[in-house]
């Protein structure tokens, strides 16, 4: 009776987590704008795996330090890549969702001009997406 | 209870076929670099969850690997973007 309530539990979390993963995927495709898109793909698959692992630990706790590795590196490496990959993609002028209201960053680049030196490109919201 | 983790694959296999068509389209490089970065994660999830149901405990190990792999390619690739490198 208590080994199935285990197993209830680790199969919920298990499906939880995958569906986490698919709804990522699925902002990844349907979200308008680059920066949104790097948002969805990193945020909800970091929660999907660290589910999935968490509702595997349930149905086999022997692999307890295993998986508590695996959080830990998805938990530190998944928001540097974000984070990396949102600094390439505006400082090369991937263009903004036209739906933008604020671009703070843009703001401050413009009030202290000497932090514009390392800018390829100047970001403009102008562009059509082509999606 | 072998079936929640068929349902759990059928949910992964989806959302790898989203972000391969993701990457497949996506207008910049940033988008298909991310589309990888999501390629990559949801392969780790899903070596481990294979990993259980083959009783093959150094599937575990792969996924590691794995994980550590994407994470230095999706960082160096953002830094060739940036063009730091």
């Amino acid at each position: 009776m208590d080994n199935n309530w285990i197993e209830i539990t680790g199969g919920i979390l298990a499906i939880g987590g995958s569906i986490f993963l698919f709804l990522g995927s699925l902002g990844l495709l349907r979200m308008p704008d680059a920066y949104n898109r790097i948002q969805t793909g990193t945020k909800a698959s970091t929660l999907g795996t660290i589910l999935s692992l968490a509702g595997l630990f349930f149905f086999f706790p022997g692999w307890f330090g295993k998986f508590m590795i695996l959080i830990l590196f998805v938990l530190i490496t998944n928001p540097i890549s974000s984070h990396v990959l949102a600094r390439a993609a505006y400082f090369t002028g991937v263009p903004l969702t036209r739906k933008t209201t604020v671009d703070q960053l843009n703001e401050s680049l413009n009030e202290d001009p000497s932090r514009r030196a390392h800018l390829r490109k100047v970001s403009t919201n102008t562009e059509e997406d082509k999606i | 209870m072998i079936y929640v983790f068929y349902i759990a694959l059928f949910f992964m296999a989806l959302g790898m076929i989203f972000s391969l068509i993701r990457f497949v389209k996506g207008p910049t490089a940033g988008d298909r670099t991310v589309a990888l970065d999501t390629l990559t994660t949801i392969g780790v999830a899903a070596m481990v969850l294979l990993a259980y149901m083959f009783h093959r405990f150094i599937y575990v190990d792969v996924a590691l690997v794995y994980a550590v792999l994407g994470f230095i390619g999706v960082i160096v690739i953002a830094r060739y973007l940036e063009g730091a490198l």
